[in-house]
């Protein structure tokens, strides 16, 4: 054997292929059965995507950096569970491009904060979290509140998002921008048109408190307020267990 | 300049201009965003390069002497560079420490959040520090352990200017919120297109190099360096695929979702401290360590082991990540199993390194620079052991998330990585500026001694934090409800976020005295005959002193 190695360490090509060759197989292994053992991602019917406004929130969430300390993956651990809410499921994060499940718990897991606390308070905490915690250390965003939302380029946000698999439909790309106003400005004409296509259930509110105003807080907001809810998946036992 | 050709000046001024050409484009297209921000840097440091070129162009051509010695000028680039990331790196490392501990630090600035700079110090001590240091020792050792001179000077020059370029774009577009929110693969989809060409250049440098060696055999130390470079390509491409929003925007999605991109952000990253942080410097011991020891190395046969256990098995491991999350238990399992095979490979490399001292050890003692290499050896090994043991499943649901997982990553960087870089710098500065020695054992040793201090004292703050957060987020009370709320272990955190950045502090501290000691040794210490009139190319051990022989 060490014989053989050392007719392999006398040519550079043979080395670098069978470096290549070595290094590859663990990945392929355990990688591509997840894109094709159906079990991985578990049906969720009533799993639905990102209104343009939550997309935008969720890109201020990526763009912060905010994975650096909250994680949004819930684990199968018993005091996980009774901390956060119930553990989460690969469907969940089915739409996350990129996921952002985190690996380190500086402040709270994330997974399930929608509708924990109100609008209000979370517009108080992102402006300063000391203001409210105390102890937090948690930077204060208080840029948030300041900047306007850009909402101009939103289509081609979502075009994007399905090159890359996530159903947003034609109307929905080409209505982005209106959708984006109009979920934050419940009383426009353009509200209606976002329970049309992302359903009943979506929330439709002012989240920054500021009326007539359409802020990167509106939509940090509403992407924190949907954390957990795009499904019920994780609530129903039949779902959580094994399909 | 004066070493480059005639025709390898034109090239690079053809270069330069592409690239200008390339910033204009950039500049244009992503007026609005990041991208657009960085094309008119990159346009402006191209002309800046052009003029620079062009004042030097009609020099004297190189004579033909110069072919028949070694070229160090880019791992001399590179030795400025690592540590100029090095303190830049750190010194960022430091603030976001303050910042645990007392949050206004940021002076309440966008682009000074500790979610913004966090990646700052990730990507300058690994890509900045790391990465300048992989290039200069590679370029470095491979000439030797080869005796062949560096192939393509004008291309060597790209990878290493190309490269720091990556780390600018990379670091100041976080600041920007340029960013893909995936752990140490943060730069976006052009910065990371930009990588990819310059890390083919620099395998096609390596190979070429390789293929003039004056050896039969290829050394240890290269083959840890092509894995690195080799791998590192594999991971960065397939962990980074995106789609962009459009031509003109910073802004890209990942190709992969949930799950998926879950486990294959971790492959990425478990396999960046595989490839990156532990092949490289590997590579960097395999040759510093017995050269400066006077010593070959103990076992060749342990090092073939060693070499093709943590190739195969570092692969799989990543899933070690994903305990207890939604990742399907099947790859938990492989990855916690295979966590744990890998200490075998990883204890042998540094057990291989550890008995190339027999022998040598009262050297140890009289010198720091061997000294830092050893200490790197037995971090190694420590962080390992600890490696495996946070994989399995039932010791990594108290760790993860907490700052355990922290300490560990950093008994890795500081005691294992940096110790090992600047142990080699310091063996290599002397040599490839052809002084006699360091200017002052005396500030290598205090270096050394800080930087030992300062690891130790933030293991153990995050040790003690780790656990501490672990337990508290577990502990239930009498009526069997949780006892503590998510504030109270943060509050518990405070005394040893400050002394972590105390650790941190000491280890700063210990880098610029490093700096200031290459900065009087290069300027202070006259060229050393003794050095410079030794025959070229075979004047460094050979590579049949290096190995054992068996």
């Amino acid at each position: 054997m060490f014989g053989l190695h050392k007719q392999l360490e006398r040519k550079s090509l043979a080395l670098a292929l069978g470096i290549v060759v070595a290094a590859s197989i663990g990945g392929f292994v355990e990688i591509a059965p997840l894109f094709t053992i159906h079990q991985t991602v578990e049906d969720a019917p009533d799993m639905r995507v990102y209104t343009p406004l939550e997309l935008a929130g969720r890109n201020i969430y990526i763009r912060e950096g905010c994975y650096a300390c909250h994680s949004q993956m819930i684990r199968t651990l018993r005091d996980e569970v009774e901390r956060y809410g119930p553990y989460s499921l690969a469907v969940e994060s089915k739409y996350d491009h990129p996921m952002l499940w985190g690996s380190k718990r500086t402040g709270p897991d994330l997974a399930r904060v929608g509708a924990k606390y109100s609008d209000a308070w979370h517009v108080a905490h992102l402006d300063n979290p000391r203001a409210v915690v105390p102890e937090s250390v948690m930077p204060a965003y208080r840029w948030l509140l300041r900047k306007d939302l850009r909402i101009d380029r939103l289509g081609d946000y979502l075009s994007a998002q399905r090159v890359v698999g996530v159903p947003y439909t034609d109307a929905m790309i080409a209505n982005a921008e209106h959708d984006a106003y109009g979920q934050a400005a419940p009383d426009s004409a353009y509200a209606e048109g976002v329970t049309k296509r992302y359903g009943e259930a979506t929330t439709i509110r002012v989240f920054d408190g500021q009326p007539g105003r359409l802020t990167e807080m509106d939509a940090l907001v509403a992407y924190l307020q949907i954390l957990g809810r795009l499904t019920d998946a994780a609530h129903k036992p039949a779902f959580a267990g094994r399909q | 300049m004066g070493q480059l050709t005639v025709a390898e000046r034109q090239a690079g001024i053809m270069i330069l201009v592409g690239m200008a050409v390339l910033g204009f484009v950039m500049a244009v297209a992503g007026a609005d965003n990041a991208l657009g921000v960085h094309g008119a840097w990159i346009l402006v440091a191209a002309v800046v390069g052009v003029f620079l070129m062009l004042d030097r162009y009609l020099d004297p051509p190189p004579n033909e002497t110069r072919l028949s010695e070694y070229y160090d000028d880019p791992a001399k680039a590179g030795v400025v560079f690592a540590m100029m990331w090095a303190v830049i790196g750190m010194g960022f490392g430091l603030w976001i420490a303050s910042l645990l501990a007392w949050p206004e630090l940021n002076f309440d600035l966008e682009w000074t959040s500790f979610g913004r700079i966090r990646p700052i110090h990730t990507t300058g001590i690994i890509f900045g520090f790391g990465g300048n240091a992989l290039i200069a020792t590679s370029y470095y050792v491979m000439q030797r352990t080869c005796r062949a001179r560096l192939q393509d000077p004008l291309a060597a020059w790209f990878v290493l200017l190309g490269y720091n370029l990556f780390c600018v774009l990379a670091t100041t577009g976080y600041a920007m919120g340029s960013t893909q929110s995936k752990e140490y693969a943060e730069p976006e989809w052009y910065t990371d297109i930009w990588l990819v060409v310059v890390w083919v250049v620099y395998f096609v440098v390596y190979l070429r190099t390789l293929a003039r060696r004056k050896e039969p055999h290829i050394y240890v130390a290269n083959w840890y360096y092509m894995a690195f470079i080799l791998v590192v390509a594999m991971l960065h491409i397939v962990n980074n695929l995106a789609v962009p929003v459009s031509w003109g925007s910073d802004k890209s999605y990942s190709l992969f979702a949930g799950v998926q991109d879950a486990l294959t952000e971790w492959w990425y990253g478990h396999n960046a401290v595989a490839f990156f942080l532990t092949s490289g410097f590997l590579g960097m011991m395999y040759y510093f360590l017995p050269v400066r020891a006077g010593r070959p190395i103990y076992s060749y046969r342990m090092s073939i082991i060693s070499f093709w256990g943590i190739t195969f098995m570092y692969m799989w491991v990543g899933s070690h990540h994903l305990h207890y999350t939604a990742l399907p238990q099947w790859v938990q399992t492989l990855g916690m199993t295979f966590s744990i095979i890998l200490l075998v490979p990883s204890w042998a490399s540094a057990a291989n390194a550890l008995l190339t001292l027999n022998g040598a050890w009262h050297k140890v003692r009289d010198d720091a620079t061997l000294r830092f290499m050893m200490v790197a050896a037995v971090f190694y090994g420590i962080t390992t052991f600890e490696g495996s043991f946070l994989a399995i499943r039932s010791v990594n649901s108290l760790s993860h998330y907490t700052d355990w997982t922290v300490g560990h990553v950093h008994a890795g960087a500081l005691g294992w990585v940096a110790m090992i870089s600047f142990g080699s710098i310091y063996a290599m500065v002397p040599w490839i500026w052809k002084r006699e020695r360091m200017y002052s054992p005396g500030l290598i040793e205090a270096h050394f001694w800080l930087a030992l201090a300062g690891t130790v004292v933030y293991v153990v703050a995050m040790w003690n934090s780790g656990i501490i957060q672990g337990l508290m987020w577990r502990t239930y009370n009498d009526s069997g409800t949780l006892t503590y709320s998510f504030v109270e272990s943060l509050v518990a955190m405070h005394p040893y976020y400050i002394a972590r950045a105390f650790g941190g502090l000491l280890f700063l501290t210990g880098a610029l005295l490093g700096c200031l000691n290459i900065y009087l040794t290069v300027t202070r210490l006259p060229l050393t005959e003794a050095v410079s009139s030794r025959p070229p190319l075979d004047c460094e051990a050979a590579v049949g002193a290096l190995q054992a022989a068996e």
